[in-house]
């Protein structure tokens, strides 16, 4: 009984995160060439090096082509009309504490119960508050400076801690990698970075709550997260934006790194505008997330909750380069209206005795669209590979589709690769069943999603696996006549 | 007299576009055990449906009352609230939702409709031990995700089951005995007597006497041709079954009594 997910009543059907804070905000002039990237840099007071990175990944972007191989459509993207930076006008300098943070941003966090005073129910978890492009706050910073975990905007990681940041930026994600993510390299504007030392268990759930607000504005955060041997540390990210009827491209980077028996556990909520119920607006979220298992015995786990965006992209995938290190992947991708979403993983084996898991739950309503695409990949070397793979799709209605593209390649005889795949649909008889007994066809639809996802729900940090509950019940509310 | 809990008058009601309720008339008293046979597609599992509100099967004239309330006008899930439990001839498989969690939800909406505070986890548990106990159902069952790959008999035994747990006052069970075993009937069989009483009425719809040697009615009527053909006292029963049901479709219909 307890494993059984809770259920939370009386939603209501809007999108609750979709108000605008008006707020004073520094935006650069739409379009991007080397005096945007120049002025983003300036503005973050960077050192050169890094100014000099971010124009190599522009001259890179300059000669790629947009992707065109994701099953998912959009009308053409012109790069030049985006705004490549905003940020909330400072009133000085960078906020030193929470007291000198504009009020009006702590309200906007607040409205999203994601309180940054350091107390109330969230007390447990330590948060960096992106809004717009920059990060505004960052909280329980000494705390966790006592044990000696970094954890900070990543703007200020540069300036402060330069030799990390060298070390391990584009080190598993290189700036050619693709498209967005050298896009991103390019005039990527904050985000959140963290380093836990050797031996150090991080005390507390490490979390990023990013904030679009601003229009026309794209977001490029980049997020990078070093696990030293023997560390652990589990790290969310929780993701909002107003009502909008244009479309906002968000293209994020995020880079792991788990050195020898470390452990890091990347959790997602996101909830980015989805667009209407007509498919107007939403946000476009194109996103390279990746883990390099780059220790013996280490360990990356993805948990990602999906549910809004009108167009998802995201492949959150470890490279399994240390002997014995694990990768996992439990995904549960929501698309309702005309939601449209192309996700996966890749586990790619190229140590010994490597292990991954994958468990996708894609969930289409509406006229949505979910494709699960996934690669295992398993390399010559990679003696006594495993690999368990589980792809589930759920529909519910008969305008919506699922759609599902593994890809396994394997090189070495002694792996062992299991594949599991489902599809099944809400049928009007099962509901019927849950309304003979006095349930709403709403609740019944909750309850057989609710179990439908049960095992990756599992996974999320308890206060995140209700708010997934939750939003899960708001995005798929009305989808049955 | 006490006031009947379920009267069905000039009920006709159609499925797909072709009507196959053709003008049923039958009151049900509190307490009362109704059985109602029939030949297939003479309507005994679409009037079953009808009163418990399955969409697609619509009603084009008559009414029903059910505690003097037109029944028609609720909703399914209203209906359940009120009272009213369909034990199914074909129970669904529901994947990922447990038994007792989907118990557990069922129990609290019907709880929290009339006003009662809703159970927590521990009573929910203990109320669940003694019923499973009661219709005889192995615990284990009732922990697994509702009906997903049970047996025939283990399907309609969690029926039972869930009408114990929920305890209607109305409980319609549309061909309970189909598809089982006679030991396994026996075992369903008596974990309905052991529900009867006299706040609950039934309606038991089946198409063979031999549920009825275990579930003795206080009622029974043959359903032919949509139309109820004959009303009479459980020894009716044994007739039918020497006789079989042909020599009723040639007699025009009597009103049902009871």
């Amino acid at each position: 009984m307890s494993t059984d997910p809770l259920s939370i009543p009386g939603l209501s059907q809007q999108y609750k995160a979709g108000f605008v804070t008006d707020i004073e905000s520094e935006s650069a002039p739409p379009g991007l060439n080397e005096d945007i990237v120049r002025l983003i840099s300036a503005k973050k007071e960077e050192p050169e090096w890094m100014l000099e990175w971010r124009l190599k990944a522009l001259r890179h972007w300059l000669t790629m082509k947009e992707p065109t191989w994701q099953n998912v459509h959009y009308p053409p993207i012109d790069y030049q009309t985006i705004v490549y930076y905003s940020a909330p006008k400072r009133r000085a300098n960078a906020p030193k504490s929470l007291e000198e943070v504009d009020p009006k941003l702590l309200e906007t966090y607040e409205k999203l119960g994601i309180p940054l005073r350091e107390r109330g129910k969230l007390a447990g978890v330590a948060v960096d508050a992106v809004f717009d492009s920059v990060s505004v706050a960052t909280t329980f910073r000494e705390q966790l400076a006592k044990v000696g975990v970094i954890f900070c905007s990543f703007s200020e990681a540069v300036r402060e801690h330069p030799d990390l940041v060298k070390k391990y930026l584009g080190s598993v994600v290189p700036y050619t990698d693709n498209f967005f993510a050298t896009l991103n390299a390019a005039v990527f504007s904050d985000g959140s970075f963290v380093y836990v030392p050797k031996g150090v268990r991080c005390p507390m759930e490490l979390s990023t709550y990013f904030r679009i607000n601003s229009a026309n504005t794209g977001q490029f955060e980049r997020t990078l997260i070093v696990a030293d041997e023997r560390a652990q540390v589990s790290y969310l990210e929780g993701c909002t934006a107003p009502i909008r009827d244009e479309n906002q491209l968000h293209a994020a980077v995020v880079e792991l790194v788990a050195l020898d028996d470390a452990q890091i556990k990347y959790s997602t909520v996101q909830n980015w505008y989805p667009g209407d119920e007509n498919g107007k607006g939403g946000i476009y979220n194109f996103v390279t997330k990746r883990g390099k298992c780059a220790g013996r015995r280490s360990k990356i786990s993805w948990t990602q909750v999906e549910t809004g965006s009108a167009i998802t992209w995201k492949y959150p995938s470890c490279i399994l380069l240390g002997d014995d290190s694990i990768g996992e992947f439990y995904s549960v991708a929501v698309t309702n209206n005309y939601q449209q979403a192309d996700t996966g993983t890749k586990m790619i084996h190229v140590g010994k005795n490597t292990k991954s898991t994958i468990v996708s739950k894609g969930i289409s309503a509406g006229h949505g669209q979910n494709t699960y695409r996934g690669m295992v990949k398993i390399l010559g070397k990679a003696d006594g590979a495993r690999n368990y793979s589980q792809c589930d799709s759920l529909l519910i209605g008969d305008q919506c589709g699922a759609h599902t593209f593994p890809y396994i390649e394997v090189n070495n005889s002694t792996a062992q690769m299991e594949h599991e795949a489902s599809t099944s649909k809400i049928g009007e008889d099962q509901i019927f069943y849950f309304q003979s007994r006095g349930i709403s066809s709403e609740e019944a639809v909750n309850l057989i999603v609710s179990g439908f996802c049960k095992v990756v729900f599992q996974e999320l940090p308890m206060e995140f696996a209700v708010e997934a509950q939750k939003l899960l019940g708001v995005s798929l509310e009305g989808s049955v006549g | 007299m006490t006031a009947p809990l379920l009267e069905i008058r000039g009920l006709h009601a159609r499925v797909g576009g072709n009507e196959i309720v053709k003008g049923v008339d039958l009151t049900v008293g509190p307490g009362e055990v109704h059985a109602i046979m029939g030949p297939n597609g003479s309507g005994k599992s679409t009037l079953a449906h009808v009163l418990a509100g399955r969409p697609g099967y619509e009603v084009t004239r008559g009414t029903v009352l059910y505690r003097g309330r037109d029944l028609l006008a609720m909703k399914p899930e209203e209906r359940a609230r009120e009272g009213v439990f369909l034990a199914f001839q074909y129970p669904v498989e529901i994947p990922g939702v447990s038994n007792v969690y989907f118990l557990k939800n069922a129990l609290n909406a019907i709880r929290k409709h009339r006003g009662l505070p809703e159970l927590d986890a521990m009573d929910f548990l203990q109320l669940t031990r003694e019923k499973a106990r009661l219709v005889q159902i192995d615990e284990d069952l009732v922990k697994r995700p509702v009906n997903e790959g049970f047996s025939g008999g283990e399907k309609k035994r969690n029926e039972i089951f869930q009408m114990a747990v929920l305890e209607p006052s109305l409980a319609i069970l549309d061909e309970t005995d189909s598809g089982l075993d006679i030991d396994a009937l026996r075992s369903v069989a008596s974990g309905v007597n052991a529900l009867r009483a006299a706040d609950r009425s039934m309606l038991v719809v089946t198409h063979y006497q031999r549920l009825l040697n275990y579930i003795v009615p206080d009622f029974l009527h043959v359903l032919v041709d949509g139309q109820i053909a004959l009303s009479g006292g459980k020894e009716l029963a044994l007739e039918l079954e020497e006789r079989g049901y042909t020599w009723l479709e040639k007699e025009p219909a009597a009103p049902a009594r009871a």
